[in-house]
C-alpha cells in the first residue's frame, strides 16, 4: 500500500499546508504539490518576462523550506510538483540552493522536462502542411492563425518521467506540465513496479490522483453541503491509500478539520470531467462507469473498479497567446432599485467609452446579487436594495482599456445615489491571454529526468 | 386517473459540481438516494438542461449516466465563451442547477 498526499490543490493554495500533513504524517511516502491551471503558463510567461529565470511558481521554495525541519529530522517522504511551470531547471535549482542554505544537503532533486513544444508548433506551423492534431480541439482553428501571438506551448507528460525519476533515487522531483492525476500514477508506477500497459491498474491510480488533485476539494471544500461540513477552519489536505491493485481509500490527517465522505468524494469524480467512459490522460484510458464508492468509517472512503484501456497517441497540449487587453473594474450600488440603477449606471458607462471613440472587442455588464451568476435572475431582484455591478471590457486596444479604467470612478459622484464600494480605486489593465487546446503526437515528444547535484552548488 | 404533478427543487434531492473545459463546461449532479436518481434519469434531460441553460447562450448539452454513483454528468459546450463574465470558469453553474424546479407526476 503507497500513502501519497496532496498539499497544494492551485497556485495561491496554502503554504502551510505540506508541513503540516507531515507534522500529523510523518510517515506519508509521498506528497504532491499541483501549481499549474490551464492558465497559469501565461501568467509565468509574463513574470518571466519581467524578472528572467522567473518562469516557475516561487512559492513552491518556501514550501520546500518549511520542511527542512522534518527531512532534517529523519523523514523520508517525497516530494513531488508541477512548480516547475516553464522552467523546471531553475525551480529545482532555487530549491537546491533553498536546501544548501538551511544546511540539508543529502537531498537527491530531479528535474522532468521535455513538455515544452513551443518550438516543435512553431516549426510545424511554418511547414508547408501543418498537421491536423495541431487545429484547436474545441474550434478547429488552425495552430497558424496565433502563431505569431503564442506565448506558451505544453504538452501534459504522464507519470512514466516522474517514476524514472524516483527510481534514480530523486527524493524531490520538479516538472513543468504533468497531467495533474499523473504526480500519482508517477509514484504508483514506481512503488508497484507495474508495466505501462496495466490499465486497470493505472486507471485506479489515475482516479486516485484525480480525487486529491484539487487539494481541500475532496475533504469538504466548496461541497454542496459546505455549511454542515465540520471545522473548515482547520481543514485537512487529502490523501489516498493506493493498493496493488489501484483501488485506493481516500482519507486525511486525523485531528484536522473538513470531512471525507461518499458526497466529497463523488463531487470530486465528477469534478471537470467529460465522456466518463471515457477520461483520457497521457497515461491511460480510463472509465469511471464501475467505480463503486463505499464509505468505511470516519473520513475513509473506498473508491475501487476503475476500468482502464490503452492510453492515447496523442499528448494533449495546452497553448497560450496574447490576445489584447481586459479590464474589470466593480462599485456597489445601495438602495431602492438597486439592480436597474446598477444597470443603467454600467450602460452608460459603455456609451460615453463609445463616444469617446473607445473599440471593445467584448463588454459585459453584470449586476451581482441579482442571480445573475445562474441562468435567471431570481424573481425578487427587482426588490433588492443592495447590488454590485460589475463591468468588463476587452480590446486589441489597450488605450481603450485604460480609458475604460479612467471613466468607471467619475460614477462616484455623478452616478446612483448610494454607490459605495470604491476603495480599491481605478481598475487594473490587463494583458489577456486566451487558450488553444491542441494535440501532438507521442512519438514527437522524448521526456527527460535529470538529477540536480548537491555537490556541483555554486 | 393520473397523479397530480408536484414541482420538486433540484437541490432537495442532489447535489452538484461544476468546472471549465475550454470554452465548455460540466456540471455534475449526484442523487442523494436511489429513487432521487431515477427521477433524474426521468425529468432530468438534456434538453431540459439546455432549457435551463439557454440564457448563459449554452449551444448545445450531452448528458452522460453513472448509475454506479447515482449521477449524471452533463457537458455544456460553448456555455463559457464569454471569457468576461464574472464566473469565467463555471464555478457556480452547478450551484444554479440546483436551484431548477422540476415538475414529476
Amino acid at each position: 500500500m503507497l500513502r501519497i498526499g496532496n498539499a497544494h490543490g492551485f497556485w495561491g493554495d496554502r503554504l502551510e499546508a505540506a508541513a503540516e500533513m507531515l507534522s500529523l504524517e510523518p510517515e506519508l511516502d509521498f506528497i504532491t504539490l499541483d501549481f499549474l491551471a490551464e492558465v497559469s503558463m501565461s501568467i509565468l510567461a509574463t513574470q518571466r518576462e519581467r524578472v528572467p529565470q522567473a518562469g516557475y511558481a516561487r512559492d513552491v521554495v518556501e514550501v520546500v523550506k518549511s520542511l527542512v525541519p522534518y527531512w532534517k529530522a529523519g523523514g523520508k517522504c517525497r516530494l513531488i510538483t508541477n512548480a516547475g511551470g516553464l522552467d523546471p531547471a531553475s525551480c529545482a535549482r532555487a530549491c537546491q540552493r533553498a536546501l544548501a542554505e538551511a544546511g540539508c544537503r543529502h537531498l537527491k532533486i530531479a528535474v522532468v522536462t521535455g513538455d515544452d513544444v513551443l518550438e516543435l508548433l512553431r516549426a510545424d506551423a511554418q511547414s508547408g502542411a501543418p498537421s491536423s492534431l495541431s487545429r484547436n480541439l474545441d474550434t478547429g482553428e488552425p495552430i497558424g492563425a496565433i502563431i505569431d501571438r503564442i506565448t506558451t506551448a505544453n504538452a501534459y507528460l504522464g507519470g512514466e518521467a516522474i517514476a524514472e525519476a524516483l527510481a534514480q533515487g530523486a527524493e524531490i522531483v520538479i516538472t513543468g506540465r504533468v497531467a495533474d492525476p499523473s504526480l500519482a500514477v508517477g509514484p504508483c508506477l514506481h512503488h508497484f513496479g507495474w508495466r505501462a500497459t496495466d490499465w486497470d491498474r493505472l486507471a485506479g491510480a489515475t482516479v486516485a490522483g484525480h480525487l486529491i488533485e484539487c487539494g481541500t476539494q475532496v475533504t469538504g471544500g466548496i461541497s454542496t453541503d459546505w455549511l454542515e461540513v465540520p471545522e473548515v477552519d482547520r481543514i485537512g489536505f487529502p490523501i489516498v491509500e493506493v493498493a496493488e491493485d489501484g483501488s485506493c481509500v481516500v482519507t486525511k490527517p486525523g485531528g484536522t478539520g473538513g470531512g471525507v465522505t461518499e458526497q466529497t468524494v463523488k463531487e470530486q469524480l465528477v469534478y471537470e470531467i467529460g465522456d466518463p467512459n471515457c477520461y483520457l490522460s497521457p497515461d491511460v484510458t480510463v472509465s469511471f462507469l464501475d467505480l463503486q464508492v463505499e464509505p468505511l468509517g470516519l473520513d475513509r472512503v473506498r473508491v475501487s473498479g476503475a476500468k482502464g484501456c490503452v492510453r492515447p497517441e496523442t499528448y494533449k497540449v495546452s497553448a497560450t497567446f496574447r490576445d489584447g487587453y481586459w479590464a474589470q473594474g466593480h462599485l456597489t450600488i445601495c438602495g431602492r432599485d438597486a439592480v436597474a440603477k446598477a444597470q443603467r449606471c454600467g450602460e452608460l458607462l459603455l456609451k460615453r467609452l463609445q463616444d469617446a471613440g473607445c473599440t471593445f472587442r467584448d463588454s459585459i455588464v453584470e449586476c451581482l446579487g441579482s442571480g445573475t451568476f445562474g441562468p435567471h435572475a431570481s424573481e425578487s431582484s427587482s426588490r433588492l436594495t443592495e447590488s454590485v455591478l460589475r463591468v468588463a471590457v476587452a480590446s486589441e486596444s489597450k488605450g481603450s482599456v485604460e480609458r475604460f479604467a479612467r471613466e468607471l470612478m467619475p460614477f462616484v459622484t455623478a452616478g446612483p445615489p448610494g454607490t459605495t464600494g470604491y476603495s480599491q480605486g481605478r481598475p487594473r489593465v490587463h494583458e489577456a491571454f486566451a487558450y488553444f487546446p491542441c494535440l501532438i503526437a507521442r512519438s514527437a515528444i522524448r521526456p527527460r529526468v535529470e538529477l540536480l547535484d548537491m555537490e556541483t552548488l555554486p | 386517473m393520473n397523479a397530480p404533478a408536484r414541482s420538486i427543487q433540484l437541490g432537495e434531492i442532489a447535489y452538484a459540481r461544476s468546472g471549465d473545459k475550454g470554452t465548455n463546461a460540466n456540471v455534475g449532479v449526484i442523487a442523494r438516494t436511489p429513487s432521487d436518481y431515477e427521477l433524474l434519469r426521468q425529468y432530468l434531460t438534456a434538453d431540459k438542461v439546455a432549457e435551463y441553460f439557454l440564457p448563459l447562450s449554452v449551444v448545445a448539452v450531452q448528458r452522460y449516466e453513472l448509475p454506479n454513483l447515482g449521477a449524471f454528468n452533463f457537458v455544456l459546450k460553448g456555455v463559457l465563451a464569454d471569457r468576461l463574465r464574472n464566473d469565467a470558469q463555471g464555478k457556480a453553474l452547478g450551484q444554479a442547477i440546483l436551484e431548477m424546479q422540476i415538475e414529476v407526476v
